[in-house]
Formats: structure tokens, sequence, C-alpha cells
């Protein structure tokens, strides 16, 4: 039924979406005369210098561990508190089940603004401030309401009777859980792993808030180097491409149940 | 689905409970207890009552960014909703091209928010940004630094270059949802394009969009990250909405106290269209479950 004109259409929106990602990489692979110095569509000189500035500064590429270590401790902790509790809302009704639901979401939508200031002195109170725990923790704020979520909505689509025979088999409730409960659903695992991992990597306010040197993200290096050293753009250019990278890798994996996690399990 | 009923599920829920609260409740508490003190050294507090929300409510330029942030947010669901849903019938159903397309529609969506303003800063700059340069080049004279207007296009761009990709995903995972009976029937009956998009489409979408304004509305409602990269909320204050305003009272000026009752003010913004959505979406689910 597809014809060439939704083609077209399709194509023509595809390189409106990639062209200023292609301008980027662009930039990276030039030096930094040839980008103040003229307009070229590719790069007349083509150099890794930017990169390998990168790779060899230990003050770029610890940013780059910093930014994973507290995303994957941060998915772990997601994941490990959200799954029992998505299992109590899809199966359970319980006192104040609803309003605990709605709560969670509002922390979800919350504006972290609002929060940066309280959390500055509640993480420098208790020790975790400039660690990768404490900056993981902080992500928990709004990824683990929607791990709760998105759970609960591959969960629902599970039957209650495949619990039911499990127990009437003689399982306990956590080995149910996690030889027969936690295969059933492991793309929607897969999926809020996913979510977890994109969310905590694309929030910059309070992972720049709540770090100075030890685990200062990616990110914040960045914006740092902007304003210090003038307008170094080839380098600021290579840095941007270095971060969609591990993005366009996980996205690889999980593009089949992608969709559905979207729409938070419940299509 | 019927549920058991046990309230033993608590134990389930409890440690979501513990480890969102310690980063939820304490410091909403902490908010609360700046927005009804002037605190004039570490520890040392007079109660004040109203006074900071009297003073912040009648702030202009709070009225300014509340004006920006909401001409704002209804811009970027109007542009987006439509060209989501637009695209997403467009989308190749499945095999390898539909895979492929996916992905390419995802990425904008998994690069770091800052980074998104970095590439617009390069992209939109007349000198050595290829969107800019373009613009000089048909005569519009674009400078989204110094030019209020332009500022403003050039954060609504970004944000639909960014997260229609979202709303093109939500409606792609709605539409494949949708069995193949009622096109088949649709055929029979000889519905038009326009009739299958209208009586078969669009109401299975129903569920999805009302996830999609949801998620839009709130996060462009708090949206920081990316003016503040391209512009720091400039030219003057032509791109400061709510959160960068924010962030100016309360880290730029440290105004504790106008910024703690400002805060509460805007979460209690937030939670009201949280309700009014979250409503929304359970009377949904109810009438397809």
């Amino acid at each position: 039924m597809r014809t060439k004109k939704q083609s077209f259409l399709l194509i023509l929106y595809f390189i409106l979406l990639m062209l200023p990602i292609y301008w980027l990489i662009n930039m990276s692979l030039k030096t930094n005369i040839e980008i103040n110095g003229s307009l070229t569509l590719f790069p007349d000189n083509f150099t890794f210098a930017n990169y390998i500035k990168i790779f060899t500064d230990a003050s770029w590429y610890t940013g780059y561990l910093n930014s994973i270590k507290y995303v994957v401790i941060n998915t772990l902790i997601s994941l490990s508190v959200a799954l029992p509790a998505a299992y109590a809302f899809s199966r359970y009704k319980f006192l104040g089940d609803k309003h605990l639901f709605f709560w969670l979401l509002t922390n979800r939508m919350s504006p972290p603004a609002v929060f940066l200031l309280p959390f500055f002195q509640l993480y420098q109170t208790v020790g975790l401030f400039d660690t990768h725990v404490g900056v993981a923790l902080a992500h928990c704020l709004f990824n683990v309401p929607l791990s709760v979520w998105i759970l609960e909505g591959f969960m629902s689509g599970i039957p209650k009777e495949i619990d039911e025979t499990a127990f009437i088999d003689g399982y306990s409730f956590p080995k149910f859980f996690i030889s027969i409960f936690i295969p059933l659903i492991r793309a929607g695992i897969g999926v809020t792993a996913f979510f977890c991992f994109m969310f905590s990597w694309v929030e910059l306010l309070l992972a720049r808030t709540l770090t100075t040197v030890n685990a200062k993200p990616i990110s914040a290096i960045m914006t740092r180097t902007v304003s210090a050293s003038g307008m170094d753009w080839g380098l600021l250019a290579a840095a941007g491409v270095l971060t969609i990278i591990p993005g366009i890798i996980v996205i690889w994996f999980v593009r089949n149940h992608m969709a559905k996690g979207f729409a938070l399990g419940r299509v | 689905m019927d549920k058991w009923e046990d309230n033993k599920a608590w134990f389930l829920v409890v440690p979501v409970f513990l480890i969102v609260a310690f980063s939820a409740i304490i410091p909403l508490m902490t908010v609360v207890n700046y927005s009804i003190q002037d605190i004039l050294a570490p520890g040392k507090g007079v109660f004040v009552g109203v006074e900071w929300f009297r003073e912040i409510l009648s702030d202009s330029r709070l009225h300014g960014a509340l004006i920006r942030q909401i001409i704002y947010t209804f811009s970027i669901l109007a542009i987006e909703i439509p060209l989501g849903i637009m695209i997403a019938l467009l989308m190749p159903a499945r095999g390898f091209s539909s895979s492929i397309s996916l992905v390419i529609v995802a990425i904008p969506l998994l690069i770091p928010w800052n980074v998104v303003g970095t590439i617009f800063q390069i992209f939109g700059r007349g000198d050595i940004g290829l969107g800019g340069a373009f613009l000089h080049k048909i005569g519009i004279d674009y400078n989204y630094a110094s030019d209020s207007v332009d500022a403003w296009l050039t954060v609504l761009t970004m944000d639909v270059w960014h997260w229609t990709p979202l709303v093109v995903l939500l409606c792609f995972a709605g539409l494949r949802a949708i069995p193949d009976a009622y096109y088949q029937a649709a055929k029979i009956d000889g519905a038009s394009k326009w009739a299958v998009f209208r009586f078969i489409q669009l109401p299975k979408l129903k569920g999805v969009l009302i996830i999609a304004v949801l998620l839009r509305f709130m996060d462009s409602f708090m949206i920081y990250t990316e003016p503040f990269v391209l512009s720091g909320g400039g030219p003057g204050n032509a791109t400061t909405f709510l959160s960068q305003y924010l962030a100016q009272l309360a880290i730029g000026q440290f105004d504790l106290g106008p910024a703690a009752a400002f805060s509460l003010i805007y979460f209690l913004i937030i939670l009201l269209f949280c309700f009014i959505f979250y409503t929304f979406m359970q009377n949904a689910e109810k009438e397809n479950g």
C-alpha cells in the first residue's frame, strides 16, 4: 500500500533529522582553522586530532567513565527495586495503591529545578555529594517511578493464571518470581533498562549540581570547556559525537521492543 | 483483570517507597521550610509566613516566564503531536526498513540534552553552522544570540527536532497494535483513507496519544538545559522559562525564600496537570480494557 510519495516524505524527514547530527560529525573531523575559515560540507583536512585529545586527556575521558558508572549503578538500583513493586501494583489491590502510584508518577513529572538546592544540601549532609552513587540515587527520583510504570504495563500483559498455577505447584514466591516470572517479562526488563540508561545518560542539571570533581559527568565537562577556553568548536563537536554513540548502540539492541516501551508497555 | 486483595503487597513496595521518598520528600520538606522563613545565616531563620508567596506572586518577571512557558508548551504540542502522527503513518510496518527507520527516529532521544543544545548552537550560527549559513544565503537575517524572535524559534525548532520522535514511536506502537481485521473490514466497506484514519486509527491511538501529550507537556514544562546551553535564557529573557528563572533565583541570586515559594507553586501546577492527565489515562484504559 506504500506509495512513492510516502517514502519520499519519510526520507525527507530523516534527512532533516540527521542534518544537524551530520554537521556535528563534520565539525568534529575538522581543524579549528578550517571551521572558522570557511564553510565546507566535507572536511578538507581530515583530522582525528579532536578525538585523540579526548581519549588521551584524563580530564576528558574520566568524564565518560563517570557518566557510565553512575548510569549503570542507577539502572541496577532502579530495576532491582522496581521489579517487586511493579509486581505488587499489577497483581494486588492494597491499601493506598492508587495514591501511591500517582505519587510515584508525580515524581517523574516534577521539575528537577525545584529540588536543586535542597538536593545539594541533603547530599552534602549525608556524604553522597560528588560520588557516583549519589548521582545514581538522585536519578532514581525519576527513573524508579518510570521503571515501575513500564514494568507494571508489561506485567499486566501476563495472565494471572500463571502465578496461580505456579503457587499450586508449590513454588515459593521468590523462586516463582526469579525462575518463572522474570524470564516471561524479559523484553519488558530490557526496555526498562534501556529507559533508565537513557534518562540517566541525558540528564544534566542534577548530575552537574551534585558533582564537582570525582564524579563529574562528561556533559558537565563539555559546558565548562565551552565557557573557559573560548570556543574550541572542533573539540566540543567531537565530545558531542562521543556522547551519541552509546545511545545508538543500545537502541540497536532494543529496537524491536522500543516502541512498546515508549508506550509504557501499554499497547 | 481482577486483582488479589492483600495488604502484604506493601512489603514489595517498601524499597521503592524508601528510595523515592529519600530523594523526594526530604527535599520537598526543605523547600517548604525555606518558603516560610527568611534565612539570614545557616541555621538562623526568621518566620515570615506567606511573605515570600506574596512577593513571588506579584513578581512581573515570573509572570513573563509563566506566559512564555505556556505559549511555548502549547506551540510545541500543536506542532509535535500532528507531525508525529503523520510520520508514524508513513513508517514502514515491518522488515528491515522498519528497524532502520525506528533506529534513525530514536537517535535524537538518546542525545544528552546539553549536547542537543550544542548541536543547534553550532548548526544555527551564521558563520560556522549549516542552518544559519543557509538562512543567510536566502536573505534572512537570522541570529539566535541577538534577536529574541530568532532565539525563541530556535528553541522551538530544537524541541520539535528532539522530541517529535517520541510521539512518532508512541504512535507507531499504537498503530502496530491495530489488528489487520479492522483494515480488511474497512476495505470491504470501501472506506476512504481519511475514513480509515478518522474512525479506526485515531480512536485506537487515543491511549498512546494521552501518554504522548502527558510526557511532552510535563517535560516541556520543565525545560531547562537546552535553552540554557543555546543562549543562557537570552537574549534578554526571551527564552527564560520557568525552570530557568527558578535556577536564576535559587542558584544565581541565592534568594532562597522566594525561590522556595516559587518552587512550591511550580510543583502544585505540575501536580494539578499530572492529576488531570492521570485521570484521563485511567478512564481511557478502562474503556479499552
